[in-house]
């Protein structure tokens, strides 16, 4: 990339446009072909799991008949390939098709059901990303001290506990006995007739319409979930710091600024995390990727209306269209995420600076 | 509503507090609504909200309580129907032809009168629609073509539905009482049919309301729907037009929720007033609970194993017999199913016109021997069982493997996920299935039509019956149960069920294990809470809070 740009540079103007130009398009040729390669897999495996999906229209009870004329009507009799074909014409005119589980459209559904997922990785992010940075750091800096057993310790629970099980145990405690946090869902019964959500981030919304109570109510309810997803991307985030910093404070240029007599503060927080900040975009963003995935098992203790739970649940119904829909979006979101990084990483590294 | 307000203003004060000082200060136990029931309830299984196309077990029990029937079962007698929106019916002379009187001056929920063109209109679209229940109309020799003559206002408040047989009165009746006989708002309806063209599959130029009404509505009962939002809430309102005693409640709620121990736990803390899918260790727990109780009902749903006949093995009478013996009810009865299903070995559910209440077989490893070596596997075989992953199936499929084991049958359990063991099953292509029947309608036939008949064994059958579905041909049996459907007199009609019923526990592969009893937690403060026979007479309107 530098290199073609470098050249761009001293070949003038017109070359710099080209090369911006020949840029994106390649960035688009790997979208569509990454786009495709998606969906044809998705497609096919979705067609050889041994589930008939006139079943999920139909339930278990319609007479032979009936499911026989469904079948007609899906298209499912036609020779997969052209089922396939059928399918690609409709999604690139935008008809992703209907969902049979909730009779919505597909596309209607993603909008209702990733607000809450978005919302949930953010909210996770946040508490893993604030609280895992600086626990990472302390640990390198005080490396073989208490505080970097204790991230040693805090990583391994995060990595081998299942969620699920955490799950539940936290809402045990601090829903059941200690009442300090709302379940089930993401809003108290009572609001479901005061409350019109909007962009369908409840606390964004409940903030922006000056309805505080709504927004505390919100608040109760993320809390518990996000911080168990926090939990377990600050027990990645902090590992991965840790080493990070490791290899920075090894660095000659750490050992230039000590000779300056710069406090250790600055060394540590100014300069090696600085360093150390660039790789740490991409873990980042590729555990906030993980999450928007939608954490179907979290979703699943916390009756939370994500899109985890929603691509899951279509999954095991052979609704081949959600499945279809919620994995164009899901890689959409991959896609988009790495672009972000890389843009994050040009703000961030002077080097790869677009000048 | 005083109190409303104040927990609203207490959390505009909360919200302001602090975080930390609030977290601290441990918010008062939760409360729902005074006038609204909150359940906590599975309702993924729910795809349309219309009458002429639901046949789901969350569906129709909103449909029960949200749209009126010409007749309604009976709950102080299950083998009885009892009149709904008719106030009374004369069945002709042949048995053909039966007459319903409407009451006087009833309406819709939206305000349009209740007429016999709706009633009819409702019949019309069920089986021009021709969807998953229509089959329960359509077993009346009704079709798209004669439906418009066969079941037809006479005038106003007259009703007539003609048969192609002289049936017992009373199957004709259970089936009219099913929620696909649900009377729609004809006017509303229409109002909202799409035009479609004219195809083979459905020769009609509209859709007669069905894609609005998977999530509208257009009933008549004590609740009118508000919204259904799949997989997150089903919502009804008291409908002030209904002709009945009205709901004591202003609204009923069913918030989507899987889990038992979550469901447990939200009614605990008075987040749900009643949770409706517990196992039966977090429905012990709440049996504990001195704020809370529990309620339960038998239910229509046999669960049984059955053995596909194809398979030469499974096909000796020796080894059906057999597998009778190798299920050790009594164990199962006293820890897996408690509280949550009784040992019923006979495949109609308590409650229906001819149940038979009988259980003659137990664990009897020691007969199971003598039956195998008389069928010559002295020393015993190998066959596989498909299994849905989940309570009770799975603990069931192993209670079931150690049993056979003992007699030298070797059972290899295939896990799957419900619809995939559903799939191989329908496509004969199993040894050994283990899962649940429930009925189609209130009625006998429904369970001896799909037990005890089999009119084409042919792998291209068109009445897929379980008896089909496990290659049992029985010409004889399912003439027997044809002839039930013919016998006018209620108390003869019950006897040759009974006799049926003996016929498939003494020879059929089918050993049918319990009757499910559904179960509920609910809250102390409730009145009035009721679980009914049937899935769609779980009705909630005479529920209120203290």
């Amino acid at each position: 990339m530098s290199a073609v740009e470098q050249q761009a540079e001293t070949r003038g103007g017109n070359r710099r446009a080209l090369a911006v130009a020949s840029g994106i398009g390649r960035f688009l040729v790997i979208a569509a072909t990454t786009y495709l390669g998606l969906l044809a897999v998705t497609f096919f495996i979705g067609r050889v799991i041994p589930i008939d999906p006139v079943l999920a229209v139909l339930g278990d009870r319609a007479p032979a008949s009936v499911v026989e004329r469904t079948r007609r009507e899906m298209g499912l009799d036609l020779p997969l390939i052209q089922q396939f074909w059928l399918y690609l014409k409709a999604a690139l005119n935008g008809d992703f098709g209907t969902s049979v589980l909730t009779t919505h459209p597909v596309m209607d559904d993603i909008r209702r059901v990733f607000p809450a997922t978005i919302e949930l990785a953010t909210v996770g992010t946040l508490i893993g990303t604030v609280l895992g940075v600086p626990l990472g750091v302390l640990a390198a800096v005080k490396r073989g001290s208490f505080i970097d057993q204790l991230v040693r310790v805090v990583g391994l629970i995060g990595y081998s506990v299942p969620i699920f099980w955490l799950g539940l145990l936290a809402l045990v405690l601090f829903y059941a006995r200690l009442n300090w946090v709302a379940f089930p869902g993401r809003l108290d019964i009572v609001y479901q007739y005061t409350f019109t959500p909007i962009t369908g981030f409840y606390l964004i919304d409940s903030a922006w319409q000056g309805q505080w109570d709504v927004f505390w109510d919100a608040f109760r309810h993320i809390i518990l979930p996000a911080s168990l997803l926090g939990y377990f991307s600050l027990a990645y985030i902090s590992r991965m710091t840790r080493s990070f910093m490791l290899n920075e404070l090894t660095q000659e240029y750490i050992v230039a600024a000590r000779a300056k007599g710069l406090s250790e503060r600055r060394i540590i927080w100014g300069h090696a995390l600085r360093n150390a900040a660039v790789p740490m975009v991409t873990v980042i963003a590729l555990s906030y990727a993980g999450l928007l995935e939608g954490s179907v098992l979290t979703e699943t203790v916390f009756s939370w209306p994500g899109i985890g739970l929603y691509i899951t649940d279509s999954l095991q119904n052979a609704d081949m269209n959600a499945v279809l829909g919620g994995t164009i979006v899901i890689g959409s979101v991959f896609i988009g995420i790495n672009l972000l990084s890389d843009l994050l990483y040009k703000l961030l590294d002077p080097r790869t600076k677009v000048r | 509503m005083k109190m409303e307000q104040f927990a609203f203003k207490s959390r505009v004060w909360l919200a302001g507090a602090a975080l930390a000082a609030a977290l601290a200060a441990s918010p008062a136990f939760a409360v729902t609504p005074a006038d609204t029931l909150v359940e906590g309830f599975a309702i993924d299984d729910i795809i349309s909200m219309d009458p002429a196309e639901a046949f789901e077990l969350s569906t129709a029990e909103v449909t029960g309580n949200t749209y009126d029937l010409l007749v309604r079962l009976d709950l102080n007698d299950t083998s009885k129907v009892k009149g709904d929106l008719a106030e009374s019916w004369t069945v002709s002379d042949d048995g053909l032809t039966y007459t319903f009187k409407l009451k006087p001056g009833l309406k819709f929920a939206s305000g349009n009168p209740i007429t016999a063109a709706d009633v009819a209109y409702s019949f019309e679209r069920a089986v021009k629609l021709d969807l998953s229940p229509a089959f329960i109309i359509d077993q009346f020799g009704i079709n798209g073509d004669n439906v418009t003559e066969k079941a037809k206002a006479i005038d106003d408040t007259t009703f007539q539905f003609t048969v192609d047989k002289s049936y017992a009165p009373s199957f004709v009746l259970n089936c009219l009482s099913s929620t696909v006989g649900s009377v729609v708002d004809s006017k509303l309806v229409k109002e909202h049919a799409k035009a479609v063209t004219p195809s083979d599959d459905h020769k009609w130029d509209n859709d007669f309301g069905n894609a609005w009404l998977k999530t509208g509505y257009a009933g008549s009962g004590p609740f009118k729907l508000r919204e259904w939002r799949a997989n997150e809430a089903v919502v009804m309102e008291r409908n002030d037009n209904y002709w009945g005693d009205k709901p004591k409640l202003a609204r009923v709620i069913y918030r989507h929720m899987k889990e038992s121990s979550a469901q447990r736990l939200a009614l605990q803390n008075g987040d749900i007033d009643v949770a409706r899918n517990l196992e039966p260790n977090d429905l012990n727990a709440i049996a504990g609970d001195s704020n809370l109780t529990t309620t339960s009902a038998p239910k229509g749903t046999v669960w049984y194993i059955s053995l596909n006949q194809k398979n030469e093995t499974l096909a000796k009478p020796e080894v059906r017999q057999a597998f009778k013996y190798l299920i050790d009810y009594d164990a199962l009865g006293s820890t897996l199913l408690k509280g949550i299903g009784e040992i019923h070995q006979t495949f109609l559910p308590k409650g229906d016109l001819g149940e038979l209440d009988e259980n003659p077989y137990k664990l009897d490893v020691a007969k199971a021997k003598e039956l195998l070596e008389k069928a010559g596997l002295k020393d015993g075989f190998k066959v596989t069982m498909d299994v849905r992953v989940g309570q009770p199936t799975t603990g069931m499929a192993e209670s079931i493997q150690q049993t056979a084991a003992q007699a030298g049958v070797k059972i290899e359990i295939i896990p799957g996920d419900g619809k995939q063991t559903l799939t191989k099953y329908r496509a004969r292509n199993h040894d050994i299935y283990i899962g649940q029947w429930g009925q189609d309608y209130f009625d006998p036939n429904s369970n001896a039509q799909t037990f005890a008949s089999n009119p084409d064994n042919s792998d291209d059958g068109k009445v897929a019956t379980l008896a089909w579905r496990n290659a049992w041909d029985i010409p004889d049996l399912t003439k027997q149960t044809e002839a039930a459907l013919l016998e006018k007199d209620s108390a003869k009609r019950a006897d040759m069920y009974k006799e049926l019923q003996q016929k498939v526990l003494d020879t059929s592969p089918f050993a049918i294990i319990y009757q499910q009893i559904e179960v509920a937690g609910i809250s102390s403060k409730l009145q009035g809470f009721k679980l009914g026979p049937s899935f769609d007479t779980n009705f909630v309107s005479e529920v209120s809070k203290e």
